[in-house]
């Protein structure tokens, strides 16, 4: 008898009773969706995780001087020194200098609170910055520490309009500063968006810093792979100057997207594992439904046996049904996972796509649960005495 | 008189043994014994008997006599508890369960007295179910369905479920189902059982009918008119053959007749 005939009967007797056939399938349908929704969500996240690093640069080092206020520290030109002696291993450094900074327009009364920069000339080949109008910081404006910026396309919009920015001035602090660039929009302009920043010179940024030193550098290597020499040889050259390991802390980008996925790895199996259980519990309610079916459809399979049913037909018809039910089952658990993970993305605001390789396996396992727990109930089916069940009533 | 009866297909068996005339069923004291508790019930107590090709055999006995436990292994169904039963020359009880469904499809025919028709499956399902596991290609299946449907007059009833046809229709259709596989031997038991008296003459003249065109037939009754319309007869009592020939010589089945003319008379 060939399988689609007897996947066929199998669906006619599915439909022949559909709340029962429905309620068999909740389980697995619960099951497979649970694993669906969460491992699409659990990439999504991965996604946007890896991909905020990748925009941070994923060959970056950072460097954060932790002895700030002490009577030593790291001079840039310290730093520089260190990419000079090791031209294999790095390619750029900058110094990083945060401030948080009164900003205004030359005109406006009114003031923000925001986040300034200091920053050299490579910061934007570091980070990949495209400037889109006008011309990135230079070394001269570094060197002759010039009040000038550059800003992100939110603060364009905000204070000049769109194509207006340059030449403007900005005050900062209340010092004046001439806007000499205007970087790509990275994202859409809004507030809090990477687009909402504004860059100046580190010597101009740290002589406005309460001590006047620089908190941080960030330095790219020539080889993500070459991180462990490369950190090495600054914690020889950062012990040297700050006398102590404790005073810095270097982070490189890779090693903490690596712990952060392996975190996210874990974290996952074991919300599929939890998922998993309602597989089980979904299985062991096929294999119990499958039982009273034996049991109701034993005249029948006594029928079949008069008629000439071996053992493997009647195995396989209650086998394939079960495999039909749980496979169904796992047929609307996609669906129904896809649906409410799609529905998890635009509430996250993260793209979540189930993954090709989590639907057939949601689906694979889901037969494989219908054939597993189905095949006990099959077997006592084809084991039956042919006049016993004939007999049955 | 009835002991030479009983004999004579033996001696048939001996005279056409090289004439390759083995019995399609042969029976060698077969006991069927039911336990319950303390007491055992003896459905077939030491039966011995052989059927040939081509014969007509009604088996009949009052309720509970055995009937349906000899039917019942002689399809292959049930195993006695006690001696032998060969079938086409062939120890039964040697076969694996698979071999003896396979006896069943490809040598045996069914008629139930309750019809046995699957209710989800319609007519021309049911009648395929035996040339299915014959493994037959679906469009030959429909097409010996269909003919079986024909030969019992009513293939036009071929979607409907068994539900929706009458009793006598529903028994056709079994009917149609065990001719679908073109068996050697039909086993009907009681197959009147659940019929009026003019739909079952039907029933019977369809089954002489089948047995002149070459079948054997292997029938269950109690019923001593319908048994008076068969070639040979045998008869049970409580698990043992008490007669066993030509349906006219049965004591029971004379007086029977007898009774009747005089009735009418
Ligand atoms: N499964 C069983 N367990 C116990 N006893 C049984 C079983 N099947 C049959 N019997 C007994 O065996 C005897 C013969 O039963 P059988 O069904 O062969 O009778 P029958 O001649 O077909 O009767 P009827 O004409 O009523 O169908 C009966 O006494 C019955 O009670
Ligand atoms: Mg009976």
């Amino acid at each position: 008898m060939k399988l689609t005939k007897t996947i066929h009967m199998a669906f006619g007797s599915i439909m022949s009773n559909k709340l029962r056939s429905f309620l068999t399938m909740l389980g697995i349908i619960i099951g497979v969706g649970a694993v669906i929704i969460l491992v699409s969500i659990m990439d999504g996240v991965t996604g946007q995780i890896t991909d905020a690093f990748e925009s941070f640069g994923m060959n970056n080092i950072t460097v954060s001087i932790t002895s700030r206020g002490s009577t030593r520290y790291v001079e840039p030109e310290d730093m520089y020194e260190v990419l000079d002696e090791n031209p294999d291993l790095f390619t750029y450094c900058t110094p990083n200098v945060t401030l948080q900074a009164n900003l205004k327009s030359q005109t406006s009364s009114e003031s923000e609170r925001v986040s300034v920069t200091g920053i050299d000339e490579t910061y934007d080949k570091i980070n990949t910055l495209v400037t889109e109008q006008g011309r990135f910081l230079q070394f001269v404006d570094i060197d002759k520490m010039m009040k000038v910026c550059v800003i992100g396309t939110y603060y364009e919009r905000e204070y000049f309009g769109r194509g207006e920015a340059l030449g403007k001035t900005l005050k900062i602090n209340g010092e004046p500063f001439t806007v000499v660039g205007v970087l790509e929009e990275k994202t859409d302009s809004t507030e809090n968006s990477s687009d909402q920043c504004i860059y100046i010179p580190y010597t101009v940024a740290s002589k406005m810093s309460w001590n006047r030193t620089i908190g941080s550098y960030t330095i790219t290597m020539t080889d993500a792979n070459k991180v462990q020499r490369a950190k090495a040889v600054l914690e020889r050259k950062l012990t040297k100057i700050l006398g102590s390991s404790n005073f810095y802390r270097i982070t490189a980008t890779q090693e903490i997207l690596d712990e952060l996925n392996t975190i996210l790895d874990t974290m996952k199996m074991a919300l599929v594992c939890i998922a998993g259980i309602s597989l089980l519990v979904g299985g062991i309610g096929i294999m119990n439904i499958m039982l009273v079916t034996v049991t109701e459809r034993t005249k029948e399979i006594g029928i079949r046996k008069s008629l000439g049913a071996k053992k493997r037909s009647i195995l396989t018809q209650f086998v394939v049904e079960a495999a039909t039910v749980s496979g169904a089952g796992g047929i609307l658990g996609i669906l129904f996972g896809a649906v409410v993970s799609a529905l998890a993305g635009k509430l996250l605001d993260i793209t979540i796509i189930p993954s090709f390789f989590a639907v057939m396996l949601a689906f694979s396992v889901s037969v494989a649960i219908g054939i597993i727990f189905g095949f006990l109930p099959a077997k006592n089916a084809a084991n039956l005495n042919p006049i016993d069940a004939l007999r049955f009533e | 008189m009835a002991q030479g009866q009983v004999e004579c297909p033996v001696e048939c068996r001996e005279v056409c043994a090289d004439m390759n005339k083995i019995p399609f069923v042969e029976f060698r004291n077969i006991y069927k014994i039911y336990k319950m508790g303390d007491s055992e019930v003896r459905a077939l107590d030491g039966v011995s008997f052989s059927v040939f090709e081509g014969e007509f055999v009604a088996i009949i006995g009052q309720s509970g006599s055995g009937k349906s436990t000899c039917m019942n292994i002689i399809g292959c169904l049930d195993v006695p508890t006690e001696g032998t039963y060969l079938l086409k020359g062939t120890d039964v009880s040697k076969l694996t369960d698979d071999e003896q469904a396979e006896i069943r499809n490809k040598t045996l025919g069914f008629i139930f007295q309750q019809y046995n028709l699957l209710p989800k499956l319609n007519i021309l399902e049911n009648v395929k179910l035996p040339l299915m596991y014959k493994g037959l290609k679906e469009s030959e299946q429909n097409k010996r369905a269909m003919e079986a449907l024909e030969r019992v007059g009513i293939a036009d009833k071929y979607h409907h479920k068994p539900s929706q046809l009458s009793g006598g229709q529903q028994q056709r259709a079994s009917i149609a189902r065990a001719l679908a596989g073109a068996p050697s031997v039909i086993l009907a038991d009681e197959p009147t059982g659940a019929l009026d008296s003019k739909t079952s003459a039907e029933v019977i003249d369809f089954l002489i009918d089948l047995n002149m065109q070459g079948n054997t037939i292997i029938l269950i009754t109690h019923d001593n008119f319908i048994a008076a319309r068969a070639k040979r007869v045998i008869r049970i009592h409580d698990g043992k053959i008490i007669y066993d020939g030509v349906a006219a010589n049965d004591t029971i089945i004379r007086q029977t007749l007898l009774s009747q003319k005089e009735g009418e008379a």
